[in-house]
């Protein structure tokens, strides 16, 4: 039995001669909750194809569940996906949508009700897929995905169009399938939601990987910033002064000064502040979030 | 296999694919059968473009088939209708992703969806028999057209046989729309592609060359319907339609399965 759901080697996909992957490794541990995230066009959906053997890659390996990506026959029955959005037919209906994707796999047709029943579309089950909303398409997907009791989930914005109680139930659903044991892949633009649910981070920009880790990790390469803001605006560019003479970097932003330093230098500066005349009226330490990191490693303000 | 074609059965009993479909198929075939028995005296002949079929041909023991067989390329442009929206929706809804995803062998979707459309294609075909017969048992006395030869061994037999090759053509339709809807990924494009190859392109041509009907894809596949014509064996119309259907199903099939599926 592997002990990783995911790993990839040396793996590219080169559209005429546009490289969209190039050369990723990575590996995602089994009963994790793995963030995927880069900005668009990054490669995110074309890695997830290639993981799921809808295209085939130009260079390297994958295994999935320990099975090599050239034989998704003998893994894709353990793995649910949601790729580039809910896809189903829109004259049928929910219930039938996931009848047809439930004989195909062989799956038991009484999960198809209890799976409306989960994802929250008991009662809409026999509307036509046309007449759902953006959320409840998603919702259906999510259903779709979770169709073969999967030990490995890949979901590509699995969020997307859906209210905070929504998104805040799919968090839930997400964290509640790996603790008992499904491995779950997840892109999605909202790095707050996958900053509180992650065990594991990939973080792609240009096709190329820039972080492929713990969460813990990658926070702990970045460095803590102190915000400090003063009563008068004019002494912002003061507190840059002292702050790069004392050799930290700071930048002003947002009516404030963001000093790239440890929160031990805080008093320091608070009394380097007060001997220059200026009175600060906050100074905190900012952990550096998902979302900063995220913008600062791959360059995409 | 037996779960690709138990799913695609489920798409394809959809209520408004298959009344509509089945009612397409009732009205040419009613249409078609009827104008046999109610012109037949018409000047402008009774049959396919203006040909007359008399008395004495529809007082044979294959007399009852006789509209049924004349319906069996509309009969077909409806399967190639169907079987190229059917193929090219899994593109334009983005639900072969999906598919493959339950399940990955590519040649299993393919198969599997080709028989769950043929047997549809049977059911179509089935009814259609049934309400021609029906209506020329009825219209023919009013015609001065005896029965009496129809329901006879002999009778039976052109039955069977005129089911047979009506199924065949119907089928090699639907494959040339499978083959189309493969290669185009929009059903609007492979079924108005196809509709307009066969009931305008073919008949523009034939028009100007009357020998290229020896060689035309559509031609064939309704001469096979027929049982052959006076211009096309039947023979002839298995081995070219059944050239250009295979070499259109093999193509297709080898794009299906190399082709990332990528939208």
């Amino acid at each position: 039995m592997p002990n990783t759901a995911i790993s990839v080697s040396d793996l590219s996909k080169k559209y005429d001669d546009r490289l969209a992957v190039s050369h990723i490794n990575f590996e995602v541990p089994l009963g994790t909750v793995c963030g995927f995230v880069g900005p668009n066009g990054s490669g995110k959906t074309t890695t997830m194809r290639m993981l799921l053997g809808l295209i085939t890659p130009t260079t390297g390996q994958g295994h999935i569940l320990g099975e090599p990506i050239e034989h998704p026959e003998k893994y894709l029955s353990r793995v649910g996906a949601m790729i580039e959005g809910p896809a189903f037919y829109p004259a049928l209906s929910g219930y039938e949508n996931l009848m047809v994707l439930a004989k195909l796999g062989g799956f038991p047709i009484e999960r198809v009700q209890q799976l409306l029943d989960k994802v929250g579309l008991g009662d809409r089950g026999k509307s036509k897929f046309k007449t759902y909303s953006l959320g409840m398409k998603q919702r259906l997907g999510i259903a779709a995905a979770l169709l073969p009791e999967p030990k490995l989930l890949m979901l590509d914005e699995p969020t997307n169009g859906l209210d905070p109680e929504g998104i805040q139930e799919v968090r839930a659903l997400l964290r509640d399938l790996a603790n008992e044991g499904t491995t779950v892949f997840v892109s999605s633009h909202l790095l707050s939601e996958l900053e509180i649910i992650s065990d594991y981070i990939v973080m792609l920009r240009k096709g190329e990987i820039v972080f492929a880790g713990p969460i813990g990790e990658l926070m702990a390469q970045q460095q803590p910033t102190i915000i400090a803001k003063s009563l008068l605006h004019s002494d912002l560019a003061r507190i840059v002064e002292i702050s790069e003479k004392a050799g930290h970097h700071a930048v002003i932003r947002n009516d404030s000064v963001h000093v790239l330093a440890e929160m031990d230098w805080a008093p320091v500066l608070n009394k380097a502040a007060f001997d220059a005349g200026i009175t600060l009226a906050q100074l905190a330490p900012q952990l550096p979030n998902l979302e900063e990191t995220f913008f600062e490693m791959t360059g995409d303000k | 296999m037996f779960n690709v074609v138990k799913a695609e059965l489920r798409k394809l009993r959809r209520p408004t694919l298959f009344f509509g479909t089945i009612g397409a198929a009732i009205f040419f075939t009613g249409l078609i059968t009827s104008f046999i028995y109610l012109m037949i005296d018409s000047p402008q002949g009774n049959g396919d473009r203006g040909r007359s079929i008399s008395r004495e041909i529809l007082e044979l023991a294959s007399g009852s088939v006789n509209g049924f067989a004349s319906v069996g390329g509309f009969l077909g442009i409806i399967a190639l209708c169907v079987f190229a929206a059917q193929t090219a929706q899994e593109y334009t809804y983005g639900t072969l992703r999906n598919l493959l995803v339950r399940q990955p062998s590519r040649m299993k979707i393919l198969i599997g969806k080709f028989i769950s459309m043929s047997l549809f294609a049977v059911v179509m075909i089935s009814i259609a028999a049934v309400i021609s017969i029906a209506i020329s048992y009825f219209l023919a006395p009013g015609a001065k057209v005896s029965t009496d030869l129809w329901f006879t061994s002999d009778g039976f037999e052109a039955i069977f046989t005129t089911f047979v090759n009506v199924t065949i053509s119907v089928v090699a339709f639907g494959i040339v729309g499978m083959v189309l809807g493969l290669l185009l990924r929009s059903p609007i494009s492979a079924i108005s592609l196809g509709v307009l190859w066969i009931l305008i392109i073919e008949v523009l041509l034939m028009a100007v060359k009357n020998s290229l009907q020896s060689w035309l894809p559509g031609a064939q596949l309704s001469a096979i319907a027929s049982g052959g014509t006076l211009d096309l064996t039947y023979k002839h119309a298995l081995t070219v339609g059944g050239l250009y259907v295979a070499v259109g199903a093999i193509v297709a099939s080898v794009l299906f399965v190399r082709r990332d599926v990528a939208n």
